[in-house]
Order: structure tokens, then sequence, then C-alpha cells
């Protein structure tokens, strides 16, 4: 048995606003073991990023709060820390990367001392060695002269660049976890090639564990070794990387790989899609909140939430149609490409 | 002139001058797009990728005379674009329209909806606010939006509703020809299908061209005829879709076909991982623009610049030593 690092419970975080309470994630559970990677997916608006708030404890200062639930990392529950505490978690044992790596660099700093920061605060080295670390680190996350680079200011850098540099401050202390928000996605398919690889090598150099945290299910598919999928606040399906991609089981997962085009195949055709839209976080629809997408919508969908049923060992979806034993065959069957505008 | 193009660019060029100090000075230039030689057939749906910086953008751009061209010609339907007057230039707008990339930056949150998809016909047509209405309600149904809602501000509209804002705008003319800005890249994926969905469908009804200008490769891939591959400003191939995407011959589209993520877990990983980041367009690489990058590079390569050639029928290739080398006749 993998040694668990981190626990998500029940967690619920929203953001308190003049019309209320706006859960941004509810009821969300998540464990992820030492040295592995779990993909985050979900479209915008679905609290992927919210919750990787929570964990860091951040989500206090964008006004938000953590309103139920527990994170156990470690074996401590980060829920319970207070900010003085997690200073000396955040950017130590777990770090964070985030979108665009332009704007989560400082300009007016050179990246050399800005990696040499966080190796001084958490490691309570000088500033001589700390720099000699940085170096390093940069040559380390592969970027070529590191000792030139390190007094070039991010302006002088390419957007590639600059993730690395953003790459090396995050591992800089030799975290256990690395949460990547979306950490390709500004970047070209050639350039996110690069990142990729070097997150993967340096995962299997350093044994972190990755917390990823994507809309591409092609990236999901290239990094993860589980897989949980968010809509609209909650977890719909969680499995393997390969149950998730060889049997989607959840209406939303199948619609989501279904409307990409994909490489191969036929082209030209009418694609698949999910009707309608994402539902804002203040309207979201009573019972399953993907009922008035879904294709396979029943009253029981309009009325109750599912909770998380088991689809085989280790994969799970909430869609009532694992109530009972079987169902999932019988939802199979009935699929009918639905084709809307 | 061959009847079956709508648009032809010969030689055209793209050069941004780089000022600096006291005087102004022109320091030297931003060679946006570089010698490109391009035809769009009747009908068809011309993608045209590459990764940010390599002038696509600037190419759409020139193809509408909304920059102009530094050297070379843009025939649009027999005539050089570039040569008109202001009320040539009018009136060929009604033929050319372009959708934007953000859905959220190209509509103006002042005017009503039926205000901005309205505006094209009262610029162009000579019609009254009642047919206007009845136009705008009769576009917003075919892009599948409740025309209902058109006395609305776009704020009050999703991502994809508002792209299809965008795109009855571009269509209220009915021109000919459409520039389609990375018209998906900002969407979620389950709204962008129904909007690539809209434009196919667009397509067949309206008899459009299409430039679908783009960097999701699956995207191109699914909704073009042929597809015109850029790189630091210069058109590296060009090839029916199928083909490219099967067979590509210029090393850096296979690098980038190589560089999609799959959404399958299973296979296996033969990756081409380009070394190092796009030059900049300001100080090119000499000879071939690819070659610092380049796996297959020789010495040839950095003091000769490859020309874009016909290998096969309809494959091209700006590579001295393309892929297939069966192909070199």
């Amino acid at each position: 048995m993998a040694e668990k690092l981190l626990e998500i419970e029940n967690l619920t975080a929203g953001f308190l606003t003049v019309g209320g309470t706006v859960k941004a994630t509810e009821h969300v559970s998540l464990s992820l073991d030492k040295g592995q990677t779990v993909c985050l997916v979900g479209e915008s608006g679905s609290g992927k990023s919210v919750t990787s708030l929570a964990i860091m404890r951040l989500i206090d200062y964008s006004g938000g709060a953590i309103l139920e639930g527990s994170i156990r990392f470690q074996g401590e529950d980060l829920t319970k820390r207070s900010q003085d505490e997690m200073i000396r978690i955040r950017g130590n044992k777990i770090a964070m990367i985030f979108q665009d790596p332009m704007s989560s660099l400082n300009p007016v700093y050179t990246v050399g001392d800005q990696i040499a920061e966080s190796i001084m605060l958490h490691r309570k080295k000088g500033k001589k060695e700390a720099h000699k670390m940085a170096v390093d680190m940069l040559r380390l996350v592969g970027i070529p002269a590191p000792e030139i680079r390190a007094k070039q200011y991010p302006h002088e850098l390419s957007g590639g660049m600059c993730q690395r540099v953003v790459i090396a401050i995050a591992l800089a202390c030799d975290p256990d976890l690395l949460i990547a928000d979306e950490p390709t996605t500004a970047l070209d398919v050639t350039v996110q090639a690069q990142i990729l690889d070097l997150l993967r090598s340096l995962q299997k150099e350093l044994g972190m564990s990755i917390l990823l945290i994507t809309h591409d299910m092609g990236v999901a598919a290239e990094m993860a070794d589980r897989i949980a999928v968010m809509y609209a606040g909650i977890i719909v399906e969680e499995g393997s990387a390969n149950d998730i991609f060889a049997r989607p089981s959840h209406p939303y997962t199948e619609g989501l790989l279904k409307s990409v085009p994909g490489l191969d195949g036929s082209r030209g055709d009418e694609l698949y899609t999910i009707r309608g839209n994402i539902p804002g976080l203040s309207q979201l629809p009573v019972g399953c909140r993907f009922h008035p997408r879904c294709p396979h919508a029943k009253d029981i969908c309009r009325e109750k939430s599912p909770p998380a049923f088991r689809v085989t060992e280790g994969h799970h979806a909430s869609c009532w149609m694992y109530m009972e034993e079987g169902g999932a065959a019988a939802w199979k069957n009935e699929s009918k490409p639905e084709v809307s505008r | 002139m061959n009847a079956e193009y709508v648009l032809e660019l010969r030689g055209v060029k793209k050069y941004f001058p780089i000022r600096s100090g006291l005087l102004n000075r022109v320091v030297g230039q931003v060679k946006a797009v570089d010698d490109v030689t391009l035809s769009i057939r009747k009908g068809e749906t011309f993608g045209l990728v590459g990764e940010s910086g390599c002038g696509k953008s600037t190419l759409g751009r020139v193809v509408l005379n909304l920059h102009k061209a530094t050297e070379g010609e843009v025939n649009f339907n027999g005539t050089d674009v570039q040569k008109l007057s202001g009320q040539e230039l009018r009136r060929l707008r009604k033929q050319m329209q372009i959708i934007f990339q953000d859905p959220f930056g190209s509509l103006n949150p002042r005017f009503l909806v039926k205000d901005i998809i309205g505006e094209p016909l009262r610029l162009h047509e000579r019609m009254t606010e009642r047919e206007i209405d009845s136009r705008v309600v009769e576009l917003m149904e075919l892009v599948g939006l409740d025309a209902t809602r058109r006395n609305r501000y776009p704020q009050e509209f999703s991502g994809g509703q508002r792209q299809r804002i965008g795109i009855a705008r571009a269509i209220a003319l009915n021109p000919e020809f459409i520039v389609a800005d990375e018209a998906v890249s900002a969407l979620d994926v389950s709204v962008q299908s129904q909007v690539i969905n809209l434009l196919m469908k667009l397509q067949r009804e309206l008899g459009l061209t299409f430039l679908f200008i783009a960097h999701g490769l699956n995207v191109v891939r699914h909704i073009s005829d042929r597809v015109g591959v850029m790189y630091l400003g210069k058109i590296v191939e060009v090839a029916p879709t199928e083909e490219l995407f099967a067979k590509p011959l210029h090393p850096y589209t296979a690098a980038l076909l190589s560089a999609i993520p799959r959404p399958d877990p299973t296979r296996k990983r033969e990756r081409i991982v380009l070394q190092g980041d796009v030059p900049s367009p300001a100080n090119p690489p000499s000879g071939c623009r690819f070659h610092p990058r380049c796996p297959a590079a020789q010495a040839k390569c950095s003091m000769e610049e490859p020309q874009l050639r016909e290998l096969a029928d309809g494959r091209q290739v700006a590579c001295h030593f393309p892929l297939d080398a069966s192909l070199i006749g």
C-alpha cells in the first residue's frame, strides 16, 4: 500500500459575497500517494483552481474561506494550521506553479535573486550559498548558461524559460508536493512538450508528488496516474488514467472526450457537443449539476444530487446511473450521439 | 489570375520598424511576415498554424488590409487590395470579414447586441431600422442565439455565446471570405465544439471561404481542407490536411505534430522535442530559419535559404532535406 501524502476529505470552499456564500467547490474528496501524479481536469469555473488554493490555504487571501472538510498533508490537517504555520509549509513542503510564467515572476528582481529568496527563507542559508544553489537549480531545470541567466531579469527570458525559472523556484526547497496550476496553458505546443518532459524527469529524480491542474485532456493523459474530473464545483468522476480514457463513466467526461476533434479518424464531420453552457456558481441547477446538459437525465437527476458510486475498483462516478448494479451497461446501450448546433 | 482562387498572395512582406533613441531612428525591422506566397481557393477552409510570434495573425490582417503590406501583392478576386482607393476598399470590406479570438475584447460593452450585429448593416447597406432589426433576428437565429435577447449587452452572454455574436456580425453582410483569427481558442472544450460545428455549417450553407488561423492543431485538422504551417514569418509547408498530418515533409511540421498531447494514456511517446525557443523575428537565423532547432540540419541549411517548392501534387515545402526522400524529383 502506497503512502498517502495528501488526503482531501469533503472539502467545501467558497467566497463570501454580498449576495451570500458562493461555494466554488463542494464535498471534494481526493487523495494523492507519494510519488504519484494526480490530474484535476475541468473547464473554467469548475473549481479546480479553488481546490488548489484551498490546499495552500491561499484562498484566505483571495476573499474566500474553507467552509467544511479537512485537508490532511503528511498526517496533519492543514485547515487547522494558522497562517504563520502555513508559511513554513508553503514553498517548503508544498510548492506551487501558476499558469502565467511572466506574471508570477517579479519583474524588478533577477531570476537568481528570486530563486535564492526561498532558499534563504526556508533553508536558512547565507546569501552567497543560496545564489550558488540558485544557479544549480537553473541548471537542473535545463537552462543553458545558468550563471549568466541567473543575473538576468524575467523580461530578458522567453515564456518557456520563465516557466523553467518558476519551476526552479518551486523546487528549490525540495517540496514533497508540487501543485501545478495549468503550467503549460500559456505556452506553445513545442515548449509545452519540453516543460512536460522536464516535470516528468524531475519527478523521477526528486520523488515528489504532483497535483496537476489542467483543462487539456491530452496533457492529463500524458502526465497522470489518476484523474479527477471536476464540473461546477464537484468531482464527477475519479479513477486511474487508463480507466478514465478507456471507460469514461460520467456523461460529462464522455462528452468532454468526444467533443475534442482527434488527430486521426474522420474529419469535417459534425463534432459531438455537450449542449448548453457551463452554469454560473450562483445559479447552479438543483439535483445533479450536469442534468440540464446531460443527454441521459432522468427524474431523479433533477431532484437529488448523486453521491459517488463505485464503477469498478478505484473508479468512481457521481451519476445516478450507477445506483444499481448494471445500470451503466444499460446506459451505454441507449447512448446515442446527441448532436445540437 | 486563376479564377478558382479567391485570394492570392504574392511575395507578401510585413516588416514593423523598431525605433529607438532620442531621434526615434529605425534601428531594425521585425520581419513578422517575410515573403509569403499563398493562394486560397473558393469555398475552401485554409488552416494556418504556427506558434505564437510566427506571424500568422499579422498575415491575416495584411490579407484584410488592416495592415498595409511592406511589399508584395494581395489579390482578392483579381484586384490588388493594396492599390484600392478608400471608397473602393470600403466596398470590398463587405466581402471580407474577420472573427476575432477574444469574445470579451472584440465586442463593445456599451453596445446592445442588436447594435453590434447591426452595425455593419448600418454602415454598408441602405436599410431601414425595421429591415436591420429583422436581419439581426435572422442572423441570431442562424448562429443559434435566442433572438429575444437582442436588446441586451454582451456581458450578459457567456463566452461561447459572445463568440456567436462575433460570428453573426461577421456574416451580416454576406461576405465571401472570412478570416477566423483563433476564433475558438479562448473557449472551453465543451463550447468549442459547438462553435466549430457552427462555422462548418455556415460554410456549407453560405459558401464561405475561410482563412482559419489557429494554434490548436486538432481543431485545424478537423475544419481545414488545406493547411499551411508558418515558422518565423515564413510558410514552411502547405499540403492537403490529411496528407500533412499523415506524412509531414518539413521537420518543423513533424515536431509540431508530435508535440501535441494525445488523450490516450496507453500511447507510446514518440515525441520529437525541439531544443530551445523560437528565435526573435527581428534577427532571424541565416539560411533556413529553422536550422538551429532542426534535428536534421546540415551545413547547407545555415547558408542557403530553402524556397517553397512543389514536391508532389499540392504539396509544397521549404526544406533542403524534406522528410520523405521519395518525393524529391
